[in-house]
């Protein structure tokens, strides 16, 4: 930590938040919102004066609750920067008829309440996302009585108890009456591995690190009894297998099967019930503490950045690699990659690999100083330009610009231009072409798969980042789904063109899907949003010329739903059933003179 | 150096395009579905496909040997892989086309493994006449790609690290001890995360800070 803190290159930045963010790989433009301390952060030598005379007290989170600290305070004592820090919400504020205490106090006068917020901007080359892990809240998990009795506690808060910077100075004592227990109970899987409340998987860490506090225990304090509550004890990692043995050795019990109630005896100690899965038989339990094995959940700031950075998440909640065995610290976006628990629950040497791993593959990327950027554009027939702004309108990375009042055709920036599609398929002059992904290119897919049984096929498009690759998880997890869909692969949704689609109808396809990323998953930040704008379009024209309009289906599929793949072309083929051949020739008919007359 | 593609039409004729289509058995991953024979000679029927062949392993190296020999001895200009999702190997032959000397851009996948054999494993007819439709498409669309280049721009030589746990710690102190710059964001008052709570950590027992 200190390392990190003073070493020349890393420009250190706490409480600071991502705010902002739009570039390219290799020149990413990031706004962040930096706190203000009210304490100069270079000043300050962490002399502890001020806490002295502030009259706020306050629970210490770092502590989870168990101590207090005052609302000018260090956040623990090896903190970086050591700088002290005032939670401006808890202070009584500057006005000298207030209170201002602390800043007599301070020798170096490095306190002051007139610093602001600054927002600051830095240009980077690549990001690495290392947002961590919220631990699960086991309030809602009310049959261990975690809000009710105090001798239950999360692994979290015995990691302070018997942590020797800690409330207890390292003391082993339980919360309701200081004492030390003479038993404890820990019970595992809180929060995980559950369909019915937390999370349904495994979060990876919670048997070792109660394996490891029980040898921490024992080695202290070996007359303490400790059982185990678990459904699997998962200790597959290199040296875990002998923590494990040592901690039986020690005598800890382990009992396969979780507690079903918990209740307090009158001294506060905890009476439990649980079903013993090993023996078949009910058995009780009382025991002086209990302690909650947390689980992990995505840190709560993971959606808001994935929506920011236009990340995908995994069905969890945790961000989405690029591919799972191949890829698997980077993001789908370029120059994006992950580190540690913000990608999937993890241990310290785990996270410590990923991060490694992760910084070696931005060195990879950036050793050069140059970059080269994929030619899947769009680009300008100025000829056919009317420069009605359109496009410019669309764009979401601002890459098109046109001057309207000129009559200038647009022109693309091919730097920031990330190649979704959108203004081609919204150009109503035909005057874009999207590289790899022209009008002529797409339609001869479309003629060629409704060549022959055409009535009998399903036209889908797919865009790259989510629906085609939640197509390509549902062949991973071998799902069966009816084999008449063809799949055309875009890069976006929002590429797919309003003529694509009335072209699919005339040559006779009985059913169309656009699928692309859910709304806010979108990896071209919001060109989707073009997509239901136009699909409506065609929804309400549909009707108008007597077409039904559920022929044509909108879906957001994302990468990791291969389920919802499947079902969605179960679904498409029940309604491709519901076509008649009657049908579908009035449409080629309706569509025809549609032709002429326009 | 990027060509614009409407000046440079000298590739584009698509009724003058040589072909190569290579439909690969994924060892049993596809061809257990699909009859894979049947749909390279299909593919061979169709207009301008000069060499239609089906493959052990297309990614393999003696696979990949066998498609850069076929473009030099037919003079192919495009080829088309019938094979595992393009999110998988499209790297893989892009680069090969590279090697064998063609723009990286004129190659198609149709994806045989991920969106056909392994999700009609109980129909092979279906199966096999999906693939001959995704190769078709395939074949159509490569005929009419055009070559594409990509462009070299300057990049920023700094890295962000969004969180200041263990795993952001470590990345940002690797980033900077190999000479790169890092602005490493904390949204908390302290660095250390998660971790700096924990007493000892497993499996070596000792402190976390």
């Amino acid at each position: 930590m200190t390392d990190a803190g003073r070493h020349p290159r890393i420009k250190l930045l706490t409480l600071s938040e991502v705010v902002n963010f739009k570039g390219y790989v290799g020149n990413f433009e990031v706004k962040i919102l930096k706190r203000s301390r009210y304490v100069q952060e270079k000043e300050c030598t962490a002399c502890g004066e001020c806490v002295k005379v502030c009259p706020v007290v306050r629970p210490d989170e770092f502590n989870m609750g168990l101590s207090s600290r005052k609302a000018i305070y260090s956040p623990f004592p090896q903190a970086v920067p050591s700088a002290y820090v005032i939670n401006v919400n808890e202070c009584l504020g500057h006005n000298p008829a207030v209170c201002s205490k602390c800043v007599d106090a301070c020798e170096k006068k490095c306190i002051n309440f007139h610093m602001s917020d600054e927002e600051l901007t830095e240009n980077v080359g690549s990001i690495i996302v290392a947002t961590g892990l919220d631990p699960y809240d086991p309030t809602e998990l009310d049959e261990y009585r975690y809000t009710r009795f105090e001798n239950v506690v999360t692994s979290l808060e015995l990691e302070r108890i018997i942590n020797a910077g800690g409330p207890a100075k390292g003391e082993l004592i339980r919360p309701k009456d200081r004492k030390r227990p003479k038993s404890i109970g820990f019970v595992q899987c809180v929060g995980s591995r559950s369909l019915r409340k937390g999370s349904s998987y495994c979060s990876n860490i919670c048997c070792m690190n109660t394996i490891k506090s029980t040898l921490a225990i024992k080695e202290h304090y070996p007359d303490i009894e400790i059982k185990v509550f678990y459904i699997d004890i998962r200790a597959f990692g290199k040296g875990f297998e002998d923590l494990y043995a040592r901690s039986r050795r020690f005598g800890v019990q382990y009992l396969r099967g979780l507690p079903g109630t918990v209740e307090e005896l009158p001294d506060g100690s905890l009476h439990i019930a649980v079903e013993n899965t090993a023996s078949g038989k009910l058995e009780f339990h009382n025991l002086d503490m209990l302690v909650l094995a947390l689980g992990m959940r995505p840190a709560k700031s993971t959606q808001k950045l994935q929506e920011m950075l236009g990340l995908q998440l995994s069905p969890d909640g945790f961000f989405l690699e690029a591919h799972p065995k191949l890829l698997p610290v980077d993001a789908a976006t370029r120059g994006i990659f992950y580190a540690g628990c913000a990608e999937s629950p993890k241990d310290i040497k785990e996270s410590v690999t990923q991060a490694s791993a992760a910084a070696a593959r931005a060195i990879r990327l950036m050793h050069t100083g140059s970059i080269t950027t994929e030619p899947i554009t769009s680009e300008i027939i100025k000829e056919h330009c009317k420069a009605c702004g359109k496009c410019a309108e669309v764009c979401p990375y601002n890459a098109i610009t046109v001057d309207v009042k000129k009559k200038a055709p647009a022109v693309v920036n091919s730097a920031a231009c990330a190649g979704c599609g959108t203004c081609a398929a919204e150009c109503a002059f035909g005057a874009i072409v999207m590289n790899h992904y022209t009008d002529e290119q797409i339609t001869s897919q479309i003629d060629v798969m409704l060549e022959e049984n055409q009535e009998e096929k399903i036209l889908a498009f797919a865009c790259n980042w989510c629906s085609y690759a939640g197509a390509d998880y549902a062949g991973v997890s071998r799902l069966q789904y009816p084999p008449n869909t063809r799949l055309i692969r875009t890069m976006c949704s929002g590429r797919v063109d309003e003529k694509f689609i009335w072209h699919g109808f005339e040559k006779g396809a009985p059913v169309i899907l656009v699928s692309g990323c859910h709304m806010g998953d979108c990896h071209y930040i919001n060109a989707n949003h073009w997509t239901v704008k136009r699909v409506e379009k065609v929804h309400k024209k549909m009707e108008k010329l007597g077409i039904r309009k559920e022929r044509l289906q909108l879906e957001w599929i994302s990468a990791a739903e291969g389920i919802r793949f499947a079902d969605i072309m179960r679904k498409m083929e029940t309604l491709r059933c519901s076509v008649s051949h009657e049908e579908i020739e009035k449409t080629i008919e309706v569509l025809k003179n549609k032709n002429k007359t326009d | 150096m990027k060509t614009n593609i409407l000046s440079d039409q000298s590739v584009t004729n698509k009724d003058l395009s040589r072909i190569g289509v290579y439909i690969c058995h994924c060892g049993l991953n596809i061809a257990q579905t699909v009859d894979c024979k049947k749909v390279a000679q299909t593919a061979a029927e169709l207009d301008n496909v000069i060499v239609s062949k089906d493959l052990g392993y297309a990614c393999s190296e003696p696979g990949q040997q066998e498609i850069k020999k076929d473009i030099i001895e037919h003079d192919l200009d495009r080829i088309v892989i019938g094979s595992c999702s393009p999110r998988l190997h499209e790297p893989t032959f892009r680069q090969m086309m590279h090697g064998a000397g063609l723009n990286p851009f004129l190659l198609e996948m149709a994806n045989l493994r991920e969106q056909c054999s392994w999700v009609h494993i109980k129909e092979p007819d279906a199966a096999t006449n999906k693939a001959i439709d995704l190769v078709k498409m395939s074949v159509s669309r490569v005929s009419r790609l055009f070559p594409l280049y990509e462009e070299t721009l300057p990049l920023i030589k700094r890295t962000l690290v969004i969180g200041g746990g263990i795993a952001g710690i470590q990345a940002a102190l690797d980033l900077a001890d190999n000479g790169f710059d890092v602005v490493l964001v904390e949204k908390k008052a302290s660095i250390g995360g998660t971790m700096a709570q924990l007493d000892k950590t497993f499996p070596t027992m000792d402190c976390s800070i």
